[in-house]
């Protein structure tokens, strides 16, 4: 109630005049829109339960009782509550100096590669480009798409208005990522994350001739990641099983196509045919392409090290019936695994580097997760459930070998 | 202009899916493809709690009317806010918004603007304006209501010889009264223009409840077009003396007695309530009184609030993090509409619960009745 009186303050201030706007068109608006919006008020589909236990909690937290799963539910929304109550201008700071950083990067990189007949140029223009690139993708783009900066209310700054420079249109990705992979993190059938239709990630996932192919799909997709994430974001499983609309897919299809053509003219025509200017049109070409392949095997090793090394459980679809708050935190943690590593690191993973703390909230500032870590570490070690976290390269060997072993039939935990 | 935009659209090619604006607000933060900018470029102290702050708007603004007002917004916090004022600058001059301090939002403007501040705006609007054809006015104004009136005199006095202005402003000291230095130079300069500054602290409130403050103060009263601008209870009185006169002289006008007599073409405006425009501040809510509230949701951003019955569904959405579009804040622009999808919403004005699926519902002042479905 604070608020409602403080606002009432507020609206005494300089004034406004009675409106003369025509009511009667507006009525005609609602009728139009009223046969749209014939429904019942709802609850929302998918609310977690209140109370009880999922059909089978995960073995990793098989030890727990319910109240214990509820406390420790408490406890992570109270941490959550913390960081919602210092979120302020320091955070407003943070993303708007990263969106500066960004954006000069990509025009000091995009315009040294207008010269990059000369190699130094080429290299400087490459490396500046790639890492505007990764910044953009991951601690900017990716974390904007969540709401991270919602509160903020900037339309500038808006997960409903923000486009990032990835090859699937942002809505599409936010379908496929914000709601079903965050919501169902690595439950087998129904996340599709857990190897994306492509590749065998899991021992529950039946094996086929196929899948003998995994470490060579693999090595394929990393350097075209944005390709791949943009064909899985069209749902084309869902679409064959019937349950995603010819309507539907062809709409996903032509956004996809509009975003393709745009991104693919700016990298591979626009900015080489400025080059060529100066004669450099053939290395700028290869310097935007270059800059892309980084950034795709960047974000495909820091992606998969949030759900795949070793330690990192999947779940059945019992095991999230009746799941609760506190299971559905649990599920999150100990599905999800760290990577540890230098400030910088944290920055150029988009803080996925926290991937256990972003999976519990996915939704607070992405320069907050740091904060969080430790808290989480220790609710993690008091509740006797794992924490999984590995420097990069020990991570990202974990996920390879994951790769080929479940190339072969079985692999299931001895 | 046509050329910059072709040039903006084709620099667009290489920026994708940023828009060329996005770049060159690196340089200079006026520039956004979304929304408009202003950066300050002066703030002047008027009294202690009020302060007006210029502006230098970016593309996108239209000049503004005398009386208009604009949306402005501003970060408190990291937060963006947005509130409506009044423009004190007169048409034809660089924008100045003159704020006097009664809240939070106020309050940061006021105290902590710095010329190079960049301020969120909205195009003028609003139809407290002069009349098209020049007239005898009377300006009523107390407090910061002076404000929009402040632009009209300002527009009007210094330029227009055939201007005949009387402006009865009410504020509680001499300390208190904005503009007053200026209002009374521009009364010793000009003789089409007289001030009466009333201060309430050694007389109390201007008395509407009959004609004689007005008879005194502004003889001829009933043959000018009238502006009022100020708090909720003057201009309620305001507008009852108003009315009141309307009443006395149809009566009189059905005896056959001849009003307005040799100056027809003012005559029929004399004392009639179409002649007094005004401007209001604030439009009182019945908040609270124990209604409903319920689960609000946000369908398009998916988001879901617990409210109470008597907070704006605007400020529920606005603390949840939606893109919440907003006006005056007051129920009177309509810039807040967004359509129910399912629910019933409590009008906190009348207090009446309504709501059909599809149905745009003002925001800023209807709460929930029950839960309550948005199309946002």
């Amino acid at each position: 109630m604070a608020i409602v009186t403080n606002h009432e303050a507020e609206t005494t201030e300089d004034a406004v005049v009675p409106s003369s706007r025509d009511d009667a068109a507006l009525k005609a608006d609602g009728a139009a829109a009223a046969a749209a919006g014939a429904q019942a008020a709802k609850t929302r589909r998918g609310a977690l339960a209140t109370s009880g236990s999922p059909l089978v909690r995960p073995p990793a937290a098989a030890h727990l009782s319910d109240e214990q799963v509820a406390e420790l539910g408490r406890e992570l929304d109270a941490i959550k509550d913390d960081i919602l109550a210092k979120r302020g201008a320091s955070d407003a700071a943070y993303i708007r100096r990263m969106i500066k950083i960004q954006r000069a990067l990509e025009i000091s990189g995009r315009a040294t590669l207008l010269v990059s007949r000369n190699k130094g140029a080429w290299f400087a223009g490459t490396t500046l480009l790639s890492l505007a690139k990764i910044l953009e993708n991951m601690e900017i783009g990716h974390n904007v798409l969540h709401g991270q900066w919602d509160w903020m209310r900037d339309p500038d700054i808006h997960s409903t208005t923000w486009e990032w420079d990835f090859v699937t249109p942002a809505r599409a990705w936010q379908h496929t990522h914000n709601d079903l992979h965050h919501r169902w993190t690595n439950v087998v059938g129904k996340d599709n994350d857990v190897g994306y239709n492509l590749l065998r990630m899991d021992p529950q996932q039946e094996w086929k001739p196929f899948n003998l192919g995994n470490p060579l799909y693999n090595a394929i997709l990393a350097p075209v990641f944005e390709w791949g994430i943009a064909i899985y974001d069209l749902e084309l499983q869902d679409f064959k099983d019937g349950n995603k609309s010819k309507e539907a897919l062809v709409k996903d299809l032509k956004a996809l196509g509009v975003k393709a053509l745009k991104q693919f003219t700016k990298d591979y025509a626009a900015t080489p045919a400025v080059a060529m200017l100066t004669g450099s049109g053939k290395q700028a070409l290869y310097g935007t392409l270059t800059a892309n392949a980084v950034r795709n095997v960047w974000a495909h090793a820091v992606i998969f090290c949030g759900h795949f090394p070793e330690g990192t459980d999947t779940f059945t679809e019992e095991m999230v019936e009746g799941e609760t708050r506190g299971d559905w935190y649990v599920r999150q943690m100990i599905g999800s695994a760290n990577i540890s590593g230098s400030k910088l690191m944290h920055l150029m993973t988009g803080n996925l580097s926290h991937q256990i703390e972003h999976h519990l909230f996915p939704d607070i500032p992405s320069n907050r997760y740091a904060e969080v870590a430790p808290k989480v570490q220790e609710i993690c070690k008091r509740y006797g459930l794992p924490y999984t976290t590995g420097p990069m390269w020990k991570q990202v060997g974990s996920t390879w070998a994951k790769v080929f072993k479940l190339a072969l039939p079985g692999g299931g935990k001895a | 202009m046509i050329r910059l935009r072709k040039l903006a659209r084709a620099a667009s090619v290489l920026t994708t899916p940023l828009a060329p604006e996005d770049i060159l607000s690196l340089f200079n933060p006026v520039f956004s493809a979304r929304q408009l900018r202003g950066v300050v470029t002066r703030v002047v102290a008027e009294t202690a709690d009020s302060a007006t702050i210029f502006f230098r708007p970016g593309r996108g603004w239209k000049a503004h009317q005398a009386g208009q007002w604009a949306r402005i917004g501003v970060e408190l916090d990291g937060v963006r806010h947005w509130r409506s004022y009044s423009l004190s600058a007169p048409a034809g001059q660089d924008p100045a918004i003159t704020v006097t301090d009664v809240g939070a939002v106020s309050g940061v403007l006021v105290r902590d603007t710095r010329p190079g501040d960049v301020l969120f705006l909205a195009p003028p609007q609003g139809d407290f304006v002069l009349p098209e054809h020049p007239r005898p006015l009377l300006m009523l104004t107390a407090g910061s209501g002076i404000t929009p009136v402040m632009s009209m005199v300002r527009t009007l006095v210094p330029h227009r010889p055939d201007a005949d202005v009387v402006l009865i402003h009410s504020a509680r000291t001499p300390e208190d009264s904005i503009f007053r230095e200026e209002l009374s130079e521009l009364a010793d300069q000009f003789p089409n223009f007289k001030v009466t500054h009333w201060f309430t602290g050694e007389r109390g409130r201007v008395d509407f409840s009959s004609a004689a403050v007005l008879d005194e103060l502004c003889p001829d009263w009933r043959h000018r077009a009238a502006y009022a601008c100020g708090p909720e209870g003057f201009l309620d009185d305001a507008e009852a003396l108003w009315s009141a006169e309307a009443a006395a002289a149809a009566a009189e006008g059905s005896t056959g007695s001849e009003a307005g007599g040799s100056h027809q073409p003012e005559g029929p405006f004399a004392a009639d309530p179409i002649n007094l425009i005004i401007e209001r501040f604030t439009t009182s809510l019945a908040a609270g009184a124990g209604h409903d509230g319920g689960l609000v949701t946000f369908e398009a951003s998916d988001r879901e609030v617990e409210a109470d019955g008597g907070t704006p569904l605007l400020d529920v959405g606005e603390d949840a993090g939606v893109l919440m579009p907003s006006g005056c804040r007051m129920g009177i622009c309509h810039s807040c509409l967004i359509p129910l999808r399912a629910g019933h919403v409590r009008d906190l004005r009348t207090g009446e619960v309504h709501g059909e699926p599809g149905q745009l519902i003002q925001t800023c002042v209807s709460a929930a009745a029950g839960p309550v479905n948005l199309d946002i």
